[in-house]
């Protein structure tokens, strides 16, 4: 659990200090893998089988969400020349 | 045989039915012509049938057909038909025979029009004269007041027949605020009266009031707001304003409506209620003073006019005020034969004017003059109903306005007695001014409009001299029977009236016919009353600034705490969400990371809430 904490912390810093797009993908990996390895460990704990079987899923989703954010980010890449998330402030107030 | 409240009923569907037939067939109504007939055809009818009414009814007693309507759990509200004994039969011929002559008349009056207005024309004149027989008839206060409304927006839709001409309109604006001003009292009177008594039929009350069991606390308040829907109708002072201004409707309205029966609903309203009336002497007084003062500031009035209608019309305001006197010193009959007579005889005068107006084609006295010689039968019939007017013996007025002198003196009203002293002195000055102005003398400089003018078509002479005999046969009918004596009347108040008469007659012919007296000098001994009177007293001054300063000053306000107290509120609490909405506008960067800082620090927040000790 320990373990997990700390990967998650990890993640989420990367995530909020980490200026390039594929950087913060990195970051949401980590924090989705300390999720990972909080199912798993709390299926240990219990004794059944039903964490296990959400890691599986949540590890084929990640390979999905992964591959749709790389796809987003190169798209983002050729249209606006930068993948730096700062400079994508389209949405701004 | 059908009796007295059957043939009232005919009476009273035949204008209905005429309208209703001119108002749903368009073709025919936009015909003109025919229009007219029918509507002609139908009013000769309900003539005939009103008399055969008034035949069958005697004074004593009263027949009714009544329906109920208005079903509540407690039995009908009110209920609706006719009720018809001596007064009200006697009051359905004059309108029935008013409304016939005015619409055979208006035939002729009219031949200038297009169709469909003459087809307009008559529609209106069906309605009113439904409208007006159904209030002569109504046998308690719910129908009345239905068709009292339904006669004051005819009166409204007839002074603004023609409607493009914007005083017309104005007028008729005028007529129907102002007279609706004295309908609200009614209606609350009305209202009152219910709520203590629990009815609305007349026989019902004055059964009570015989009985003696009509509760008193706050009759006088009922009486008197009844009273202030008979000052609007009957022109009463102050709300008398309307009157004058109503003359930009055609003449043959102004006989019908203006002058022989809408006008005279107040004082048929009263005479119709005035044992509720007794019960209250000191409203009874209130009448008696205001209808004297009326009739005495309208005959001021009358002798600075120089529209021939305009005197016309001031004088229907100071003979009412008579018929008013009369039912507030105590005897409503007489008034009520006075509103009989002066209904023949002003029509009479209504009728003529208009026979003139036509062949000149102004309204204006000082324009005509001369006219006797080139309008003979016109002078006649003018003529019969001046004198009637003026009160000379064997003419129409002359003994209605005795009896009306008489039963103010019994009934011990000084002053207002000696207020119609004067006023029939000035009735007189001023009728045969325009007399001697318009008819005598010679063709004016300034007016050569009378040069080509000749009699009326027969159209309009028939009536004018059905009602000119109406008025001489009532007038010597009434010197050899008198119709029922409420009174003993003191013998001097006869010669007096007489010499009061023909003393006013006398000064006007001394003044604008042989002109021994120079008008000018008359007019400067009476300075400051005839300046007064050419502004009407200032009473359309003050009418005006009340609404203008009061009525729209107070809009003003109300509009002023929408639009800036109500509206503020509104616009402040819009522009305050603006405002707040563009501050919080900052913290949409548009930059993801900073939206994961808020989540991060929010759901930190969250955990530390939750795990917080308590």
């Amino acid at each position: 659990m320990l373990l997990a904490a700390a990967l998650f912390s990890i993640g989420l810093f990367g995530v909020m200090t980490r200026r390039n797009t594929i950087g913060i993908l990195l970051g949401i990996e980590l924090m989705l893998n300390a999720v990972n390895i909080n199912l798993v460990a709390f299926a240990r704990f219990q004794g059944t089988v039903d964490g296990m079987v959400f890691t599986v899923f949540t590890i084929c989703i990640t390979v999905a969400e992964v591959a749709l954010g790389l796809a987003i980010v190169i798209l983002i890449f050729r249209v606006r020349r930068t993948v730096i998330a700062d400079h994508l402030d389209l949405l701004r107030g | 045989m059908s009796n007295s409240a059957q043939l009232a009923l005919i009476a009273l569907l035949l204008p209905a039915g005429a309208f209703l037939l001119l108002a749903l067939a368009y073709p025919l109504r936009r015909s003109g012509r025919p229009a007219a007939w029918i509507s002609i055809l139908f009013s000769g009818a309900a003539l005939w049938n009103a008399i055969s009414s008034w035949r069958a009814s005697d004074a004593e007693t009263f027949t009714r057909l009544l329906w109920e309507w208005i079903p509540t759990e407690a039995g009908p509200l009110a209920t609706i038909g006719v009720l018809a004994d001596a007064d009200s039969t006697l009051m359905l011929i004059l309108v029935a025979g008013v409304s016939f002559l005015v619409q055979v008349y208006s035939v002729s009056y009219l031949s200038d029009e297009t169709p469909p207005s003459v087809g307009r024309y008559y529609t209106y004149q069906s309605l009113f004269a439904f409208s007006m027989m159904s209030l002569v008839l109504a046998p308690g206060f719910v129908q009345l007041f239905i068709a009292w409304e339904l006669v004051g927006l005819c009166s409204y839709l007839l002074i603004g027949y023609w409607y493009q001409r914007p005083e017309a309109a104005r007028a008729a604006v005028k007529a129907f605020w102002t007279t609706k001003a004295g309908d609200v009292g009614l209606l609350i009177g009305i209202v009152l009266l219910w709520r203590q008594t629990g009815t609305f039929d007349f026989i019902t009350l004055l059964g009570l009031v015989d009985a003696g069991e009509m509760p008193l606390a706050g009759l006088g308040v009922i009486t008197f707001c009844i009273y202030l829907g008979a000052v609007g109708k009957s022109a009463q002072f102050p709300l008398h304003v309307w009157l004058p201004d109503a003359m930009e409707g055609p003449t043959p309205v102004s006989a019908l409506i203006h002058a022989a029966t809408m006008v005279t609903a107040g004082v048929y309203l009263l005479t119709r209620t005035v044992w509720l009336f007794r019960l209250t002497p000191d409203v009874l007084t209130l009448i008696g003073w205001v209808g004297a003062f009326t009739a005495l500031l309208a005959a001021t009035l009358a002798c600075v006019q120089s529209d021939i209608k305009r005197v016309l019309a001031y004088s229907t305001v100071s003979q009412l005020g008579y018929m008013m006197a009369a039912i507030g010193a105590g005897f409503a009959g007489a008034g009520f034969l006075h509103l009989l007579t002066h209904g023949v005889f002003k029509a009479l005068l209504f009728l003529s004017a208009g026979a003139v107006i036509h062949a000149v084609g102004t309204n204006d006295i000082f324009a005509m003059g001369g006219l006797g010689r080139r309008m003979p039968q016109t002078l006649i019939v003018f003529l019969v109903g001046t004198l009637s007017l003026a009160g000379i013996p064997f003419f129409g007025g002359f003994f209605t306005k005795e009896e009306v002198l008489t039963a103010v003196w019994v009934g011990g009203l000084t002053l207002p007695f000696l207020m119609l002293v004067i006023a029939a002195f000035l009735t007189a000055f001023y009728m045969f001014r325009v007399v001697f102005i318009a008819f005598f003398g010679t063709v004016s400089d300034h007016g050569h409009a009378g040069a080509h003018a000749h009699d009326a078509p027969a159209l309009m002479t028939i009536p004018l001299w059905i009602l000119a005999m109406a008025s001489m046969t009532l007038g010597i009918g009434f010197a050899y029977t008198h119709p029922r004596a409420e009174f003993e009347a003191p013998g001097w108040i006869t010669p007096l009236a007489i010499v009061i008469a023909v003393a006013g007659i006398v000064l006007a012919w001394l003044t604008y016919q042989r002109r021994v007296v120079d008008a000018q000098k008359l007019a400067n001994a009476f300075a400051p009353i005839r300046y007064a009177a050419e502004r009407r007293f200032w009473l359309d001054d003050l009418f005006t600034w009340i609404y203008r300063g009061v009525i729209l000053g107070f809009s003003r306000l109300i509009g002023w705490i929408d639009r800036y107290l109500v509206d503020g509120i509104v616009n402040l609490l819009s522009a305050w969400t603006l405002k707040f909405g563009d501050e919080l506008r900052g913290i949409q960067s548009g930059m993801p990371q900073d939206y994961v800082y808020a989540v991060a620090i929010g759901v930190l927040l969250l955990v530390v809430w939750s795990q917080w000790p308590r």
